[in-house]
């Protein structure tokens, strides 16, 4: 068991050092200061600026988990804190079913749905003009794609609470509310924070569902109602093409790379935080 | 019994799903006294306990006729306010639940929901409520400490102010001391006596020496029936009931 735990977890430094190794050439060639920084994107002059993608990305998952946490938590709580059972039996086994949705499914729902409702009806309200591919469009693709591992977690967080715990604060002459509000959340937050964590680090990856709303043009975003172009999608868009352009599969490793390296660096930091929090609620 | 009675059952039934679990309870809980329901396991003591401050409200499946008088008040009315009614009582469960914040802040979260907002009246009835309970020199140093890392005597204690920091009429004990040890179950014990000057209390036990050493009055449930009640001498040493003698005697449990 010990070796394939090994195993499972040397595969994550393989990855990280065969992506390095790929990618070398791009970093020898421009530096990692300027890759990063850098906003101009063009392949066929050699010039690869990834800051806009990094941006894309963030802006996504930013958008989609602003989204998301607000619903999911009332959700969850209305599934383990509300809900008659007969509604409860129906609810969570649909929440379910959206997680079983392949990703495509979502992005042509975005395309059909979602880009209409953001180029007329939202979008005309704040902005002059939008086609409704936007970071806007991919955040709400994406806050629906991460709905049901969020509720599930939370939920699942909120049934551990005992109900003497409830019962406590009930019995002092809380409301049901108050106890919700004050001691529930404060009891789940932990947990609440590592759902979050999970769906983010789930949001950073997503491909394809994004990619088809995202508008995938290499500007950093400055509203939500501009189209943005995220790693993944970069990846996605142009594996396998182009490859005559030198440099260019080196700067798509690069990509990887960064993403790698966004996740784990997220992993790690939110890791940090939720050890500390632990550690307060604990004492 | 002399004075009024501080909670009056009437006609009482609980049905929990197809199961009938109390019934046709009726019983006059007597004022600044300490009265506990004593009987085997399952036989239904902590729902009684339970239905006086309508902790069954939040349960489905939870069905209750029949009227519980609190001060002449009956809480099972649909006009009556619930969280008025649960502020008149203070629960003390079988294992100690803080709230998940300091100790500070688990006794003034009862009086904050009711409005207290100054510091000042706060910072006095926490101390003063820690110091009913005999808590306030263990902990007086460490009031921003979380309460999960006091002992669980210390818990237990830190609950009961946080009941009484509400200012209850009532508390009401399930088993309160079940899970502590022997000196701390003394401290809750001595506390319980203490009490009954200000309060009424009514506890459920299932130890009877407990029930001997702390309580005034004794109420015997089996199968969901009251079978006996009366003074704690009269019940324990010269039960009325064959059913009361079986299982103060040990043969039933």
């Amino acid at each position: 068991m010990l070796v394939f735990t090994l195993a499972s977890v040397s595969l994550l430094l393989v990855i990280g050092i065969g992506l390095y190794y790929k990618s070398a050439p791009i970093i020898h060639q421009l530096s990692w200061g300027t890759l990063i920084t850098s906003t101009v994107w063009k392949p066929l002059k050699g010039l690869f600026g990834f800051f806009p993608f990094i941006m894309g990305t963030l802006w996504v998952t930013g958008i989609a988990i602003i989204i998301a946490l607000p619903l999911c938590l009332l959700t969850a709580l209305y599934i383990v804190e509300y809900a008659p059972v007969r509604i409860k039996r129906i609810l969570t086994p649909f929440v379910n079913l959206l997680s079983g949705i392949p990703p495509v499914i979502f992005g042509v729902w975005g395309v059909l749905f979602i880009i209409p409702l953001i180029q007329i009806y939202i979008a005309p309200h704040f902005v002059e003009f939008s086609t409704g591919y936007s970071v806007l469009a991919g955040g709400i693709v994406l806050a629906v794609m991460i709905f049901p591992l969020i509720v599930s977690i939370i939920s699942e967080v909120l049934r551990t609470i005992p109900q003497e715990l409830k019962d406590a604060s009930l019995a002092l002459g809380a409301t049901k509310w108050e106890t919700i509000k004050k001691v529930i959340l404060r009891k789940a937050l932990p947990g609440i924070v590592a759902a979050t964590v999970l769906a983010i680090s789930r949001a950073f990856g997503e491909t394809i569902a994004v990619l088809m709303v995202c508008g995938n043009n290499a500007a950093v975003p400055h509203s939500v109602f501009d189209p943005g172009y995220p790693l993944p999608a970069l990846i996605a868009n142009n594996y396998g093409e182009m490859l005559s352009i030198p440099s260019y599969d080196s700067a798509l490793m690069f990509a990887a790379l960064l993403l790698f390296i966004i996740i784990l660096l997220f992993n790690i930091i939110s890791r940090v935080i939720l050890t500390r929090l632990e550690r307060r609620l604990a004492g | 019994m002399t004075k009024t009675p501080h909670i009056s059952v009437q006609h009482l039934n609980v049905h929990i799903g197809a199961q009938h679990i109390l019934k046709d309870i009726n019983i006059n809980i007597p004022d600044k006294k300490v009265t506990s329901i004593i009987g085997p396991s399952g036989c239904g003591k902590t729902t009684l306990l339970k239905s006086f401050n309508r902790l069954w409200d939040n349960t489905a499946d939870v069905k209750i006729t029949g009227k519980v008088l609190v001060d002449g008040e009956d809480i099972y009315d649909p006009n009556a306010e619930v969280t008025h009614i649960r502020k008149k009582m203070g629960l003390l469960s079988q294992r100690p639940y803080p709230l998940p914040m300091s100790i500070y802040d688990n006794v003034a979260y009862g009086p904050r929901i009711h409005g207290i907002r100054k510091k000042q009246d706060l910072d006095q009835l926490v101390e003063e409520q820690l110091k009913a309970t005999g808590l306030w020199n263990e902990v007086k140093d460490r009031l921003n400490a979380s309460a999960t890392r006091l002992s669980i005597g210390q818990q237990q204690r830190l609950c009961l102010a946080r009941g009484l920091a509400v200012g209850p009429e009532i508390i009401l004990g399930d088993e309160s001391t079940s899970a502590l040890d022997p000196v701390s179950t003394a401290i809750i014990e001595d506390l319980f006596i203490s009490l009954k000057e200000k309060y009424s209390i009514v506890l459920v036990t299932h130890i009877l020496r407990q029930a001997r050493r702390v309580s005034d009055y004794i109420i015997f449930v089996y199968m969901g029936k009251i079978i006996e009640f009366g003074p704690t001498e009269e019940v324990l040493l010269n039960p009325k009931e064959e059913l009361t003698k079986e299982y103060v005697k040990g043969y039933i449990s």
